[in-house]
């Protein structure tokens, strides 16, 4: 019985021609599924002549994006095929289509193994390639010993090729990489540039993997030296050359080898100290490329133990990068100078004003990078200059950099303000043109740093009344001037002012703009909450208490179940508990910051009625625990952090207090005759708190360190940022609190973050504030990680996010890179 | 260095305390990343048609589509005064156009963006060399010969050959392999 043949299949060009000609997205799926017809009928005949080109065209089909899949078993009877072409495609085939995630991919590791032995040079190659590009565990596990093998033949085209195939065996199975130690003996001896490269690379990989290895390997930096040095001072090459420099790739690789050997190693560092001063100084900048091996060299500086006139042969090379017409190396000299901010102040100040300069450029990535490093470098000295530029910036920036530039606004300000007024002044100007990107925890903040300017409560509060006048949309703004209306009202009205002239303004004009603030479409709850509680406040402040009465009386039956509660309380307060009113709602008294473990702790220190400046008469305690805190913001309108950890700080009923924490909730005001509160850390506090966060609070620990917080993820309606600070005792330990945000309508719930840092760090969770997320930015989840990072390298994490939203559960995982230098220097 | 899977080694030297993290924590199962590497590269057209894809990471068919889709999007946003330079992800995206096609590569964090440019910049001239005037056409036509250079030049992510000439040498040679043997070499053979 005759076969019925099949006509030959078109040829690939062929196809790719008649595709291209279709004028529709629906004609070339048709065409598509008719070619893919006639190739799964020859596939079916166990074509022979023609698998070749029908898996070649399959390859170009699954480019445009089709399925292809059913073409991966035909790949690897090409492989297997001895014909060189069919092999060709057969690996690019499996290149394409295969992963190690299917079993099918570990048939091919038979026909590798024959084809690393193979006669052909080519087609060796083909299997290097392949098993370097792709290779699962399993299958360099298999293939180790033939790679090995190739890695000491003297054939330089097969050797290039089996070192970085090596390489990758070894990134798949680290446990391998001993057994290709013996054949890197003299791997730099090679003349053969790319066996040298691809060694190098080798080299590279197996001393960032193991310390053994680079202890082992140090002893090559001799001979990289040398080799360096000949390719710098020898003559015009034909063949490496790239527009003057003899193979800059190879320099390159040099160079990073280089910084890894001499990182930590004082010998190593002397050893290669005259060769980078050599390639600094005499490497052409015209072209990009000597501007790649100059910024390679650069880094490598900075990471070496490089003596100080190298260093800052370094720091000027990044500053003429700044100076570069082309953004390309202004944008990579921005990034290098954030990496050694730290470590070489003085010398970056020097390029200041060229980096200032960057904020204004077009590019998003150089203005990022110019605005973080701005604020490295503002210090006491330049602080007027650089808040009038980065306020400048502010003013007109993306909506993306606003909150990052608001949040180091404030704590540059917040270091080096040069005056109270000044500082005040800042803040309004924040507030006003970038209010709606300022973080939720900024409120709290400028909460208590007003408190605290004692003699500028007047101006204060009559500029915070001027902006309400203008604008009521930007909620922080709204939410710190409610507040200070409410505490500070009464200056307000009796036009106290002595800053600027003192405006004329009634009891009834205030109340106007508050109970304006209740209606306003525009305010969130949270802010309704500020605006009722700086109305009851001034109940005590003003005169017509009756107006306020009647406010506080409608909101009883307000549908906002927190506003409810509030005026409730308030209408209780006014009927039952008139005679404790005023004591309730006197002026807030100094508030200290405290070292703590996440955003700032505020801690009252001593609740008797007197507004002014009260000195703590010996430290409190450090470890009042957040909700604690909370509690005191949220009888007062603060923001409505969700309290979980559970305070086990006793509190101080006075006499009445009884019946005041009955009405009031778990609100530990002192306001009894006991001097301060609870003086002891009671021993049975939580086991999380921990040494290092009970020692003497200092001052401003939070500020001293400075180091900005950073989003480290923002997907989904689900944003987490970063605070930091340092571990007051040990210097190696950075304590960062998360604090996870949502803005969605629904409720995350069952929220558990998880973290994993690198092998040389540690990492320490403690327990989330809850589980929790609240919707709409409603409260913020908080959780502390202790790092501990005695090597000073650099901080990278992996974050796992799981958590139910709308019924569904939600996995999510994430790198982030972004640390601020500051956390792990 | 990271160690994703939670193999014996891995857990062994984190601290017993307070760490939460489960099995494998990443897609990339069983995959550590570095901090150097070229994860891969895309050629795509204006019109943002993808030309060639170089992956050097295992992800699966669907995770590559949602990275080129988003990608190319991302970068043919970018306005031409921009940097080449751009972060994506936790990655460091390098592109650069030539012509109608845009050239783009993914590498990791502690990578030198400005030799990565250098690389691509090389690729070009090889696909310029062997194809005499490389245009987009050449890389639609022939794109299995694009692939067969970029894997004679780079390998695993990484430069395998520096010199032109070799690896064009190279390409010749084995382009002479095929059969059915043709005196010109650039007939079609399949």
């Amino acid at each position: 019985m005759a076969l019925r043949r099949m006509p030959a299949p078109i040829r690939l060009r062929e196809l790719i021609r008649t595709i291209r000609t279709a004028r529709t997205q629906a004609e070339e799926r048709e065409m598509i599924q008719k070619e893919c017809a006639a190739i799964r009928s020859s596939f079916r005949e166990e074509d022979n002549t023609y698998r070749c080109r029908n898996v070649a065209k399959l390859l170009y089909m699954h480019m445009l994006g089709y399925p292809a899949h059913f073409g991966q078993l035909e790949c690897l009877k090409l492989i297997a095929s001895q014909k060189f072409t069919d092999k060709r495609i057969g690996y690019l085939g499996a290149m394409l289509l295969l992963d190690e995630r299917q079993d099918v991919h570990l048939l091919m590791t038979n026909c590798i193994k024959n084809d690393l032995n193979h006669s052909t040079q080519y087609v060796q190659g083909l299997a290097l390639c392949t098993l370097g590009c792709m290779g699962s565990s399993e299958m360099c596990r298999d293939l180790a010993g033939e790679v090995e093998k190739l890695l000491k033949t003297s054939n330089s085209y097969l050797r290039k090729k089996a070192a970085l195939c090596a390489v990758h065996v070894i990134r798949k199975v680290p446990e391998l990489m001993e057994m290709f130690l013996p054949a890197t003996k003299n791997l730099l001896s090679e003349k053969n540039h790319g066996v040298l490269h691809t060694s190098v690379v080798l080299l590279t990989e197996m001393c960032e993997r193991s310390p053994d290895m680079l202890a082992h390997f140090r002893k090559l930096v001799p001979q990289l030296v040398r080799i360096l040095k000949n390719l710098i001072m020898s003559g015009y090459s034909p063949e490496h050359d790239v527009s003057g420099i003899s193979d800059p790739f190879l320099q390159v690789r040099i160079l990073r080898l280089l910084r890894i050997l001499g990182k930590g190693d004082d010998d190593s560092s002397e050893a290669m100290n005259d060769i980078l001063a050599q390639v600094a100084t005499n490497t052409e900048t015209s072209k990009n490329v000597g501007n790649a091996i100059l910024y390679e060299t650069v880094l490598t500086i900075m990471d070496i133990k490089s003596e100080s006139g190298l260093r800052v042969l370094a720091i000027n090379i990044l500053g003429r990068f700044l100076l570069n017409n082309d953004k390309n190396i202004r944008y990579v000299a921005l990034t290098s100078l954030l990496k050694t901010v730290q470590t070489d102040h003085n010398a970056v100040q020097r390029h200041r004003s060229t980096i200032v300069d960057c904020l204004k450029d077009l590019d998003v990535s150089i203005k990022r990078r110019a605005m973080e490093l701005s604020f490295a470098l503002v210090n006491g000295n330049n602080i007027r200059g650089m808040m009038k530029e980065l306020l400048y910036f502010l003013d007109s920036c993306d909506p993306e950099f606003k909150a990052d530039c608001a949040s180091g606004v404030f704590l540059a300000a917040e270091k080096y303000a040069p005056s109270k007024r000044w500082h005040i002044d800042t803040i309004m100007r924040v507030l006003t043109t970038a209010g709606s990107y300022v973080r939720d925890d900024s409120v709290p903040n400028l909460i208590q740093l007003i408190t605290n300017s004692v003699e500028m409560h007047a101006y204060t509060v009559q500029r915070l009344y001027k902006a309400l006048l203008d604008d009521i949309s930007q909620q922080p703004l709204v939410q710190v001037a409610s507040w200070c209306i409410g505490e500070y009202g009464d200056l307000l009205v009796s036009g106290q002012c002595e800053e600027e002239e003192p405006i004329q303004v009634t009891e009834d004009e205030v109340l106007d703009v508050l109970e304006g603030l209740l209606v306003s479409n525009l305010s969130t709850p949270v802010t309704r909450g500020y605006a009722l509680t700086a109305i009851m406040k001034l109940s005590t402040r003003f005169t017509s208490v009756n107006r306020i009465k009647k406010v506080v009386s409608i909101y009883g039956s307000s549908i906002d179940v927190e506003l409810q509660q509030r005026a409730v309380e308030y209408n209780a307060l006014f009927k039952k508990y008139d005679h404790m009113r005023p004591a309730l709602l006197e002026r807030m008294p100094i508030m200290e910051k405290t070292a703590s473990n996440g955003p700032t702790e505020i801690v009252q220190t001593n609740g008797e009625a007197e507004p002014s400046v009260v000195e703590a008469k010996h430290p409190p305690p450090v470890t009042q625990p957040t909700n604690q805190a909370n509690d005191l913001l949220d009888l007062l309108g603060g923001n409505d952090v969700v309290p979980v950890i559970q305070t086990t700080v006793p509190t101080k009923p006075a006499s009445a207090g009884g019946e005041l924490l009955d009405l009031l909730g778990d609100l530990s005001l002192s306001g009894g005759p006991a001097p301060a509160p609870a003086t002891s850390v009671p021993s049975s506090q939580p086991a999380f708190l921990l040494d290092g966060l009970t020692s003497p609070p200092l001052f401003n620990d939070i500020a001293a360190a400075g180091i900005p917080p950073m989003t480290a993820y923002n997907k989904n309606g689900l944003k987490i940022d970063f605070t930091f600070e340092r571990a007051n005792p040990n210097p190696n330990i950075a304590v960062i609190t998360i604090h996870a945000s949502n803005s969605t309508e629904a409720d995350m719930t069952d929220f558990v973050f998880q973290a994993a840092v690198p092998k040389t760090f540690q990492l320490q969770l403690l327990s989330p504030s809850s589980n929790v997320v609240p919707a709409l930015n409603q409260g913020t989840v908080t959780q502390v990680i202790r790092v501990l990072n005695p090597q000073k390298q650099q901080l990278r994490m992996r974050i796992k996010l799981t958590y139910t939203h709308k019924g569904s559960a939600v996995q999510d995982l994430a790198e982030v890179n972004n640390f601020p230098p500051q956390s792990w220097q | 260095m990271f160690a994703l899977v939670a193999n014996q080694k891995v857990v062994r030297d984190w601290p017993c305390f307070g760490v939460v993290l489960g099995g494998s924590f990443l897609p990339r199962g069983g995959y550590t990343v570095l901090l150097f590497k070229m994860q891969f590269m895309l050629l795509f057209s204006r019109q943002g048609k993808l030309r060639l894809q170089k992956w050097y990471v295992p992800l699966s068919d669907k995770e590559k589509k949602k990275i080129t889709r988003e990608l190319v999007q991302t970068v043919l946003a970018r306005k031409p005064k921009m940097c080449s330079f751009l972060e994506w992800r936790d990655l460091k995206i390098v592109y650069k156009r030539y012509a109608s096609l845009y050239f783009c590569c993914a590498i990791e964090d502690q990578d030198n963006e400005l030799i990565t440019l250098e690389i691509i910049h090389r690729y070009v001239e090889l696909l310029d060399k062997y194809f005499g005037s490389v245009c987009e056409l050449d890389i639609i036509f022939n794109f299995e010969k694009a692939y067969f250079i970029l894997d004679e030049f780079l390998l695993g992510g990484e430069a395998q050959e520096t010199s032109k000439k070799n690896v064009l040498k190279a390409i010749e040679q084995a382009d002479l392999l095929q059969e059915p043997r043709h005196e010109y070499f650039n007939v079609p053979v399949y």
